[in-house]
């Protein structure tokens, strides 16, 4: 089983008294393991939707989502969310706010307290541990969620416009960053994103959603020529840009 | 201070600026003394020279003796606990059953759409209307007193309580929901912990109110406490006495507020 997320001809409507929405029709992907792939599409077009579908965070109205090829009901701890903004919670300590995931799901065990203690001291937040989300920069806390999402050892990592509420430097930095992270850790993401260049410089494939409702428009495969790659060095090859356009085409944006 | 700790020796402006920041405190401080005795100065000097009638606006050394007066009898602590007891265990209690109510709101839509206009109704009574009903009902005596306090301020903490939780960011609730968390969860993780400042508002709205409830309690049906000796003083013409437990009262109520105030430092503290 190499695929981690397999999403068949998933449909999603909305009910409202308006009448419905179709926000979802007829998509169909793979991810497969340790691939980082990006969602890209218009506003509006049920990105967002279709990743709480595969978080299970919503029911599909048609279609089915398997995660390494179980069907899986509800949220399960195979899924690591990560949110736009880091909604560290101000009232814990950086390492309860690590440590929350596991609270929940009822599994504080000392194996647990190491991992987070170990995750904390790898990407360099262990002298915060005991410091407040508020006295941290935006960089650290987006580092500080992603480590609270590793905890439960995800095996695939949904990414929700995780990096669009950070400034654009910061957000260059923490793209970097957790790209780093990921690939460390030898996790398989899926990133839902409106920013064309940060879902060519981060992923291997980039799927195109259409408009309302959304479709799958067009998978392109990214190829880039450059050794050791990371997310800023993606941004200086030469294929970058004619991705960049092709998507840009793709995307068929009038203002 | 953006100065750092290494630099021991000051600019001269930023010392002029924290001594002009340290003398701006003390004035304010020496004014709102002054204030105070100005006033009460020219109360008992008033009183004295009989520019107003002491017999009916009292004046400082008559509340002083009457203080002293009631204490000799030991009545003071006696009024004083009374209607401390009331106003405290209104407050404590319209506090938590707000919050009770409100979790039980939040947990059911359903259900709050059903009592909305209930809500509004209740809220909108003048509750001290209910006075009478409550002491048919339970009986002449401090339980009426409290359900008074209690029925003032308990439609509006769950208002206030509701508002907060309604207020909380949806992605956090979202967030807890993919660890897999449970309603029971989004309550205890997020919720009431975020709703902190939600309470503390609350609370100090109360404190007012349960104040406002206890004296109106007291003064339809009493045999003792600070409202009591009002209505009483008044009936009797002993403004001393009505003016006494006025300022007892006000006292008393600082002393509540105060004990909110601190409460908040205690919950926040570390937080900034």
């Amino acid at each position: 089983m190499n695929d981690v997320v397999e999403v068949q001809n998933v449909g999603m409507k909305y009910q409202s008294l308006n009448g419905e929405i179709a926000a979802l029709e007829n998509i169909s992907f793979k991810v497969r393991k340790g691939e980082f792939v990006s969602i890209v599409g218009p506003s509006g077009c049920g990105k967002s939707t279709l990743l709480s579908i595969i978080a299970g965070l919503l029911s599909a109205t048609n279609g089915t989502v398997l995660l390494s090829g179980e069907k899986d009901i509800g949220t399960s701890l195979k899924i690591g969310y990560m949110l736009q903004k880091d909604h560290l919670f101000d009232w814990r300590t950086i390492y309860q706010n690590v440590m929350i995931g596991m609270e929940i799901r009822r599994i504080v065990t000392p194996e647990a307290k190491d991992r987070a203690l170990e995750l904390l001291k790898t990407y360099g937040l262990y002298e915060f541990k005991d410091k407040y989300p508020n006295q941290l920069s935006g960089g650290m806390r987006q580092r500080v969620a992603l480590i609270r999402t590793l905890m439960t050892d995800p095996q695939i990592l949904l990414l929700d416009e995780a990096f669009s509420a950070l400034d654009y430097q910061t957000r260059l930095v923490v793209n970097q960053d957790i790209y780093a992270i990921i690939k460390q850790e030898n996790k398989t993401a899926l990133l839902v994103t409106h920013d064309i260049a940060e879902s060519i410089s981060m992923s291997d494939r980039v799927i195109l959603l259409s408009k309302r409702p959304g479709t799958i428009k067009n998978i392109y495969e990214i190829k880039l020529s450059c050794d050791n790659r990371t997310p800023l060095s993606s941004r200086e090859t030469p294929e970058f840009q004619y991705y960049f356009q092709e998507i840009w085409k793709g995307l068929d944006v009038h203002v | 201070m953006p100065r750092s700790t290494k630099e021991s020796s000051l600019s001269l402006e930023h010392i002029a600026y924290l001594r002009r920041v340290r003398m701006e405190k003390i004035y304010i401080r020496i004014i709102q003394l002054m204030i105070l005795v100005i006033a009460l100065g020219l109360w008992e000097i008033c009183a004295n020279v009989k520019i107003v009638d002491p017999f009916i606006t009292s004046q400082p050394t008559r509340i002083i003796k009457t203080i002293i007066r009631l204490y000799e009898e030991g009545a003071l602590f006696h009024h004083i606990g009374i209607t401390c007891l009331e106003a405290v265990v209104g407050f404590v209690l319209g506090t938590l059953l707000g919050t009770m109510i409100a979790i039980i709101l939040w947990w059911s839509e359903f259900l709050l759409k059903i009592l909305e206009p209930y809500l509004v109704v209740f809220n909108s009574i003048p509750k001290i209307a209910l006075g009478p009903v409550f002491i048919v009902w339970i009986g002449a005596g401090p339980a009426a007193i409290i359900v008074m306090t209690l029925s003032i301020s308990l439609i509006v903490t769950v208002l206030e309580v509701l508002n907060g939780f309604l207020a909380i960011d949806e992605e956090k609730i979202k967030l807890v929901q993919t660890f897999g968390g449970t309603k029971f969860q989004v309550l205890t993780k997020v919720l009431l912990p975020a709703s902190s400042p939600t309470f503390i508002n609350a609370l100090k709205i109360n404190v007012g109110l349960s104040w406002v409830g206890v004296i109106v309690g007291e003064f339809l049906v009493s045999k003792a406490g600070l409202g009591y000796l009002i209505v009483y003083g008044g009936q009797v013409f002993k403004l001393d006495l009505v003016m006494t437990s006025v300022i007892l009262l006000g006292i008393s109520a600082t002393i509540m507020y105060q004990g909110v105030v601190y409460l908040e430092k205690l919950l926040v503290k570390n937080k900034v």
